[in-house]
C-alpha cells in the first residue's frame, strides 16, 4: 500500500481499519477519528484521488492502491495546499478536530465541482459535522479555495454557479 | 480492534465467491462496505467470513441491455450517478442516487449493496420496486433473477439464499414523469418518510419493513410507519400524503 507516496508494508491483522492502521501502526495521526460509523466525516482520506471513509476500509482492502492523507496534502515545500490555505485564510477551523476530514473531503469536492455553487459546497460539506464553527466559515473557505486551485482544475470548469 | 475476528477471503472471481458462499458456514459479503462495516464496528454483525468482493476485475460494468440499464455488484454509487448512459435510459436512477448519504459515502457503496442491504428507509430499493426491475443472483447451484416485488422480505432481509451473490440489478428505461421525493433531518440522512414515481406507479420508502407499492389516490391506505424518536407515525403518514401529491403534481 502507498500512503502519501510512500510504500508501506502489508498491514498485520486483516479486521484492522484503515483509520487505525494509519495512526497506530503508521504513526500518521493526522486523520482523525470521530465516530467509527461513517457519520463525521474526520477520518475522510483519497484512495486513488477519490475521498473515502478510512474508518469504513479494512487497511488490507487498501492493498495495492494510493492512500492520501492531510499530512501528503502539501507536498514537500513549505508551501500550504489551495484549500489548506483557503481554512487557515477564512477561519474554517476551531478546533481542528473535524479539519482534516473537511479538507480530504473539500479536495474532492473541488475535483468534481472546480467551480461549485452554493448547493454543491453545501452538499458537499454535508457529509462532515463540525461542533464549532457553525459551518459559515467553512462555507467561506471552500469558495476560497476554489479562487486560490490552480487553472488546470479550475479550466475544466462548468463556468457556472458563481465564485 | 473494532471488528471481532474474521477469516477475510479475496477471491478473483465470480465463481470462488460462490463456491466459497457454498462451503462456509456464516461468511458475508463485503462490497462498499458502508453498511457492513459499520456494523462490524458495533460489533452488531460477527461473521466468521468476509467474502470481500472488491478484488473481482470486470464487475464494475454499468450497461444497457433488455431496454434497461444493468449495474454491476461492484458499480460504486457515485460512478452510476455521474453514467451518462444512466442519466439518459433512466434519470430517475440518477435522481435517486443524490439522495443516497453522501458523495463521499457514494464513492464506495454499490447499488447492488444497497439493494441486498435492504434498509426499509434507503431510496434505491423503492426504485427498484417502482420501476419494475430485477436482480441476478448466483450460486454454485446456477444463475436466477428475482424481480423486484419478491426482493425484499422484511426489515434488512432479502429473499436471497445464504450461498448467492447479487451480480447485477437491472433498471427498466422509463423517460418522464418521474419523481423522488423524501424528507429528512439534514441532507444525505435516511428518509423519515419517502415517495418514488415512476410513471403512473408509486412506492413509498421509509414507512414500512419494506419499500411498499401504493395508490397514487389514497397512498396512506393501510400503512402502519412505526414512531421513533424523530417522526411519530401520524407525521410520516402526513409526510407520504404531501409528498406524493408533489410528486403527481408536475
Ligand atoms: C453515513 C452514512 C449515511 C448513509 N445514508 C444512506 C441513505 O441516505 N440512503 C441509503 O440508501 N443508504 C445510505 N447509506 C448506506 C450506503 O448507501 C451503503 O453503501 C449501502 O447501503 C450498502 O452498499 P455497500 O456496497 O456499501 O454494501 P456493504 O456494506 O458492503 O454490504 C451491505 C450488505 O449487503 C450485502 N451485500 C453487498 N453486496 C452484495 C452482493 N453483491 N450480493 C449479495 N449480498 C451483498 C453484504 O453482505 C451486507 O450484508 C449510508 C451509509 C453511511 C455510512
Ligand atoms: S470516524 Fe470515520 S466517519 Fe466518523
Ligand atoms: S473546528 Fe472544532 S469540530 Fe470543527
Amino acid at each position: 500500500m502507498k500512503v502519501n507516496g510512500i510504500e508501506y508494508p502489508s498491514p498485520g491483522a486483516s479486521r484492522r481499519l484503515l483509520s487505525d492502521h494509519l495512526r497506530h501502526d503508521l504513526g500518521l495521526t493526522g486523520t482523525h477519528v470521530g465516530c467509527e460509523h461513517g457519520v463525521c466525516g474526520c477520518c475522510t482520506v483519497l484512495l486513488d484521488g477519490a475521498p473515502v471513509r478510512s474508518c469504513l476500509m479494512l487497511a488490507v482492502q487498501a492493498e495495492g492502491h494510493d492512500v492520501m492523507t492531510i499530512e501528503g496534502l502539501a507536498g514537500d515545500g513549505q508551501a500550504l495546499h489551495p484549500v489548506q490555505q483557503a481554512f487557515h485564510e477564512c477561519h474554517g477551523l476551531q478546533c481542528g478536530f473535524c479539519t482534516p476530514g473537511f479538507v480530504m473531503s473539500v479536495v474532492g469536492l473541488l475535483a468534481q465541482h472546480p467551480n461549485p455553487n452554493v448547493q454543491e459546497i453545501d452538499e458537499g460539506i454535508a457529509g462532515n459535522l463540525c461542533r464549532c464553527t457553525g459551518y459559515a466559515s467553512i462555507r467561506r473557505a471552500v469558495k476560497r479555495a476554489a479562487e486560490l486551485s490552480p487553472s488546470p482544475l479550475r479550466a475544466e470548469g462548468r463556468g457556472e454557479g458563481g465564485t | 480492534m473494532k471488528p471481532a475476528p474474521f477469516e477475510y477471503h479475496a477471491p478473483a472471481g465470480v465463481d470462488d465467491v460462490c463456491s466459497l458462499l457454498g462451503s462456509l458456514e456464516d461468511a458475508k459479503i463485503l462490497a462498499g462496505g458502508q453498511s457492513l462495516i459499520p456494523l462490524l464496528n458495533f460489533r452488531l454483525a460477527r461473521p466468521q467470513h468476509l467474502v470481500d468482493i472488491n478484488r473481482i476485475a470486470n464487475l464494475d460494468r454499468i450497461y444497457e441491455r433488455d431496454g434497461g440499464v444493468a449495474v454491476q455488484a461492484l458499480a460504486r454509487q457515485a460512478a452510476v450517478e455521474d453514467s451518462e448512459l444512466v442519466a439518459r435510459i433512466c434519470p430517475l436512477l440518477s435522481a435517486a442516487l443524490g439522495f443516497v448519504a453522501h458523495r463521499v459515502i457514494r464513492n464506495r457503496g454499490t447499488v447492488c449493496g444497497s439493494l441486498a442491504h435492504a434498509d426499509a428507509a434507503s431510496e434505491l430499493p423503492a426504485v427498484l420496486l417502482a420501476l419494475g426491475g430485477n436482480v441476478v443472483v448466483r450460486s454454485s447451484r446456477g444463475e436466477r433473477t428475482i424481480p423486484a416485488g419478491e426482493l425484499f422480505a422484511g426489515v434488512f432481509e432479502t429473499t436471497l439464499a445464504p450461498d448467492e451473490v447479487m451480480v447485477e440489478a437491472w433498471f427498466p428505461a422509463l423517460g418522464e414523469p418521474f419523481a423522488i421525493l423524501e424528507e429528512s433531518r439534514r441532507h444525505g440522512d435516511f428518509a423519515l418518510a419517502g415517495v418514488v414515481r415512476a410513471g403512473s406507479r408509486l412506492a413509498l420508502f421509509g414507512v414500512a419493513p419494506t419499500p411498499v407499492l401504493a395508490d397514487p389516490s389514497d397512498p396512506a391506505s393501510g400503512l402502519q410507519p412505526s414512531g421513533d424518536l424523530e417522526a411519530t407515525p401520524e407525521f410520516r403518514i402526513h409526510l407520504v400524503r404531501v409528498l406524493t401529491e408533489r410528486a403527481f403534481a408536475a
